[in-house]
């Protein structure tokens, strides 16, 4: 009943995304993917959120962005980096302001790859993301007792 | 007794012109505020022992009757002088109008002797009020008049003249409600309106002697309709007695006690006296403003009011109450200055009691006491807590007083109190609300129920954002020093004690005080609070009360992760600043909801005042050209 | 002893109610949408997650606040379904919303306190309808008590109808359906990311998940007392009006955009004098 896989609330950040992939989660809410029928929810609140999107890949100025955002997530929580950027920093990594993926920042459980990532893509990463809320829900209801 | 009742504030008052010494005359306030509440207690004691019956005292007063003729010659002259010192010639046209008027009647009408004077329940619960929220409010204003001088350098202090006022203001207002002669009362209101003028002008500056005299002039017109109806009933029906007023109930002398009742409580179109009235230093505001003085207004409406039910005067004064319920509580809103709100609050709650007045049928005078009781209590402690606020933060600004909960809590604590007792569930106000709201149906008057529909909507959104801006939790950007003084809290303690414990025994309230009143204003007196509803009471003083309390301990025993909130991420960690687009912090700034386009007084104000002075001309032209003489 | 039942069947089953109708109403909409949309039992999972996240806050007195919010509704509701004062019910149910727009303003953040601010001018249009509705049963059947309103003769709704067209019109703000939610919302597309709630989370954004669903019961309710009568059947008619109301709100939802909240203040108030006012005036001058 209360197993937090059964209803997944999104948080979706752009950290220095093109846009491409961003347009490609959004996808996912149209009728045509509807991952609502996960009982998935696009909030744009981290306060009740259980798993951060993030696409592009990190720069200076978002740094402290995602760090902020991903503190004030309630455990367990999971994040997903979508997109090739997000994953390594794809084209853009040797940039001078680019810091690279996600990873260097905060740690990430799923890498969805691809430029853009697509929507069936995405879908798969997010529902591997639920096996990894689940495992890490389950870690912390052990260590609570 | 009586004579006491008035003479000891009197005599204080003048004591205050020799005493200097800043020390001395505190000590000599707390010791006449507590020898007028004491003598208030034996007066009521004594008239309970003897029965509760109605006193109806002194039928042969020449000598006094004399020196008030001398005294209403006096305060003419007064305001001659005054009105010649400052250049405004309205108050001298009008004071010397009713003077003639009142005097000439006094000398040429034959008038039956009767009694002066009557002690009935209503007067002992206006005495209550007088000598206790009086008497609290003077104990008050010794603190604040320090913290007020020490603020406000360039006003000269004149706490002596001040103080004197203050205590003639509370013998003025015994005589007012303890008289049951028309000359009588008509003195002490004149007394009252010059004290309120004299008041408002403390400071002296051009924007409070602008709005003392424009104080005055209203009042005055308000005392020239008293003329006015004095001098017809004596001239018609030969007598000067309140009570026959009610008996007889002819409809002019009605209409112009009823045009003094609305300027003295400060309806539309006469309302601007009263937000004028502000520019004075807190207590006066209080006292005057809110307790007392114009609660004389609706005193002398709620006493005729029997005298109009049904007629056109009671439709008359009903509508302009009911109008300005609404047209006061939406102008409210665009409101940020504490005390401008407060003005407004008491002249749209002030506009709910006449609106009760006007239908004047027992259920709509049992919510206007009950309205009447509540405000007193819950605006006076409000009016203190923004004077004590505003001399700890140097504003009285509301937007200034974000979280004050964190910075003085205390204060915060006391405005909460005062704010849900004016319309939050179990307090007092909400079920007066409910009384008036069904008579008002009884009565079969849709306007009013519109108004009072939307009067209670936009009441509640202007007290809301008050109080949630109160409650905000935050980190101040500054620490406050609570400068409030001891004698300042001791009154606000004892207005929140007295607001709570009349919530808890608002049954009591009901069966012992307020029931008795209209049954004597009425001769019967149906139950008007049924027991289901006082169930009801019970219930909601429990959900207001123990929930909250209850929840605290629950919620206590949680643990919790405090986390910074949330700005897109750019919070720079303690939720006073963010980042902007350049990079740089910059502070968080969170302002409540004005609507000062759609609600602003410069679009309300001209119209309704308009539509009330329309309502009144026109009511006074029906009434002239109809009665019979 | 009826009404103990009441109350407690109105304790114990309101929020599954709540659930499922919030569950039929998110397959509704998916289907209008042409979606295949969340499971009918989604609510329940999202409420057993909320509870099992971790307590994060920004106050200590957020919870507190919100524990109140519901447990003042619940005594609303309570009354309702015991049969008290209709006029009194309505008047807890916004000392109750009082409690919420505290919760939301004691956070001092940008979005809830906006949000707050909203839900003070949501409370402010449909507050006048509500009085009215209550004025209008007075008028109807004599009596301000609920217990007495269902045993009229006749339903109130052929003395009131203009009265119910407001109450739905203006009970999309209670709702929180669009055009009207604007202070916080169900759906995604949320201007003030969440609104009043944006710094709730876990266990407090349950507890007012579950509040909300004592108040659409309730809201229910009091849609209810417009079609019943003191015979059996006219319960089983009143029932089924309130799926039609219901599916009502939910099309309604589905096919409006969410207005500013000067059109909200503005249509709401217009519809109450219209539809109420008008409606007041003439069992006035009827009865």
């Amino acid at each position: 009943m209360n197993k937090v896989s059964k209803s997944p609330w999104l948080l979706h950040y752009d950290a220095s995304s093109c846009n491409g992939c961003d347009i490609e989660v959004l996808d996912c809410l149209t009728p045509k993917y509807d991952i609502e029928r996960f009982g998935i929810i696009n909030t744009g609140d981290p306060f009740q959120a259980d798993i951060l999107l993030i696409t592009g890949g990190v720069n200076s100025q978002t740094e402290s962005v995602v760090k902020q955002l991903y503190s004030q997530m309630p455990e367990p929580k999971v994040v997903v980096a979508v997109g090739i950027c997000a994953c390594t920093g794809g084209v853009f990594k040797e940039c001078y302001n680019i810091k690279g993926g996600i990873d260097t920042v905060i740690p990430v459980d799923v890498y969805v790859p691809g430029c853009a990532a697509r929507p069936e893509a995405i879908i798969d990463g997010v529902v591997k993301a639920l096996g990894v809320l689940d495992e890490k829900q389950a870690a912390m209801q052990k260590s609570r007792r | 007794m009586i004579p006491l009742l008035i003479g000891i504030p009197a005599v204080l008052a003048v004591l205050f012109q020799f005493i200097r010494n800043e020390k001395a005359r505190g000590y000599v306030v707390y010791a006449g505020a507590g020898i007028v509440m004491l003598t208030t207690v034996i007066f009521i004691v004594r008239w309970i022992s003897g029965g509760a019956q109605v006193w109806l005292l002194y039928p042969e007063t020449e000598l006094i009757d004399h020196l008030m003729t001398a005294g209403d010659i006096f305060l003419m002259c007064l305001i001659i002088f005054l009105s010649i010192k400052y250049r405004k010639i309205l108050p001298i046209i009008l004071s010397v109008l009713q003077t003639a008027l009142v005097v000439y009647t006094e000398f040429t009408a034959e008038i039956k002797t009767g009694p002066h004077m009557m002690v009935d329940w209503l007067t002992i619960l206006m005495c209550i009020i007088i000598a206790f929220i009086g008497g609290f409010i003077c104990i008050y204003t010794v603190g604040y008049m320090k913290g007020y001088h020490e603020h406000h350098k360039d006003v000269k202090d004149r706490q002596p003249f001040f103080f004197s006022m203050l205590f003639l203001f509370l013998a003025a207002m015994f005589g007012l409600v303890l008289s049951q002669n028309l000359i009588w009362i008509y003195f002490f209101w004149e007394v009252t309106s010059v004290i309120s003028f004299l008041m408002i002008g403390y400071t002296r500056t051009d924007e409070a002697v602008g709005n003392s005299f424009c104080a005055l002039w209203m009042n005055l017109l308000g005392g020239l309709g008293f003329a006015v109806a004095i001098a017809l009933m004596a001239q018609i029906h030969g007598t000067a007695s309140l009570l026959e007023v009610v008996n007889i109930g002819a409809l002019l002398p009605l209409m112009c006690l009823s045009l003094a009742g609305l300027t003295k409580s400060a309806q539309l179109p006469f309302s601007t006296w009263l937000l004028g009235a502000m520019v004075a230093p807190t207590p006066s505001s209080a006292l005057l403003h809110s307790a007392t003085m114009v609660k004389a207004g609706v005193y002398l409406l709620i006493r005729i009011s029997p005298a109009l039910e049904g007629n056109l005067v009671g439709i008359i004064v009903s509508s302009i109450g009911g109008l300005t319920f609404i047209m006061a509580s939406m102008m409210a809103i665009a409101q940020n200055d504490a005390k401008k709100v407060l003005a407004f609050s008491t002249i749209s709650n002030l506009g709910l009691i006449v609106g009760c007045s006007g239908i004047g049928v027992e259920e709509t005078v049992w919510a206007a006491i009950f309205l009447m009781i509540f405000h007193a209590v819950s605006k006076s402690m409000l009016f203190q807590s923004v004077g004590a606020a505003e001399n700890t933060l140097g504003s009285r600004d509301i937007e200034d007083m974000h979280g004050l909960i964190i910075t003085v809590p205390r204060l915060a604590y006391i405005m909460g109190i005062g704010i849900a007792g004016m319309y939050l569930a179990p307090f007092g106000m909400l079920i007066s609300k409910w009384v008036a709201l069904k008579a008002f149906v009884d009565s079969g008057n849709v306007i009013l129920v519109l108004f009072i529909a939307y009067g209670s909507a936009t009441t509640m959104f202007y007290w809301t954002k008050w109080l949630a801006k109160l409650l905000c939790f935050h980190i101040p950007r500054e620490t406050v020093k609570d400068v409030t003084r001891r004698d300042e809290y001791a009154s606000m303690f004892f207005h929140a004690a007295t607001m709570i414990l009349l919530c808890l025994l608002l049954p009591l309230v009901a069966i012992g005080v307020v029931n008795p009143i209209v049954r004597e204003l009425f001769g019967n007196s149906r139950d008007v609070l049924s027991m289901s509803v006082l169930t009801t009471m019970a219930i909601m003083l429990v959900s207001i009360f123990i929930v909250p309390a209850v929840m605290f301990f629950v919620s206590r025993r949680s643990h919790r992760e405090i986390v910074p909130i949330y700005m897109n991420g750019i919070n720079e960690g303690d939720n006073r600043f963010y980042v902007n687009s350049y990079g740089e912090k910059e502070h968080l700034y969170l302002s409540n909801w004005y609507l000062r386009f759609e609600f602003g007084r410069r679009h309300l104000r001209v119209p309704s005042i308009i539509m009330a002075a329309a309502v009144l001309v026109v009511g006074f032209c029906l009434v002239i050209g109809g009665v019979s003489w | 002893m009826v009404k103990v039942v009441f109350v407690l069947a109105y304790l114990i089953l309101a929020p599954f109610l709540g659930c499922l109708l919030d569950g039929i109403d998110r397959i509704i909409s998916a289907r209008m949408q042409r979606r295949k949309g969340p499971g009918l039992l989604q609510p329940f999972y999202d409420l057993g997650k909320l509870f099992s996240k971790e307590m994060i806050a920004v106050n200590n007195v957020q919870l507190l606040l919100n524990l109140s919010y519901l447990v003042i509704l619940m005594i609303a509701g309570c009354m309702l379904f015991a049969g008290a004062d209709l006029l009194m019910v309505l008047f807890i149910l916004s000392t109750a919303d009082m409690f919420l727009i505290m919760a939301a303003s004691s956070d001092s953040s940008p979005y809830a306190n906006m949000g707050a601010n909203r839900e003070m001018l949501q409370m402010m249009a449909y507050e006048p309808l509500t009085l009215l509705i209550a004025v209008g049963f007075y008028l109807t059947t004599g009596s301000f008590q609920v217990s007495d309103i269902i045993q009229a003769d006749v339903s109130a709704v052929l003395w009131m109808p203009g009265l119910l067209v407001g109450f739905m019109f203006t009970a999309a703000i209670k709702f929180r359906k669009s055009p009207f939610d604007l202070s916080t919302s169900h759906h995604a597309h949320q201007e003030l990311v969440k609104g009043l709630t944006t710094e709730m989370s876990g266990t407090t954004l349950a507890i007012m998940d579950i509040a909300e669903y004592y108040e659409k019961v309730l809201l229910f309710g009091i849609f209810f007392l417009f079609f019943v009568n003191s015979t059996w059947w006219s319960w089983i008619a009143a029932l089924l009006v309130c799926v039609v109301i219901f599916f009502m709100e939910t099309l309604w939802d589905n096919i409006s955009a969410r207005v500013k909240w000067k059109t909200l203040l503005y249509s709401c108030w217009v519809v109450t004098l219209v539809a109420g006012g008008v409606n007041i005036l003439i069992l006035m001058l009827d009865k």
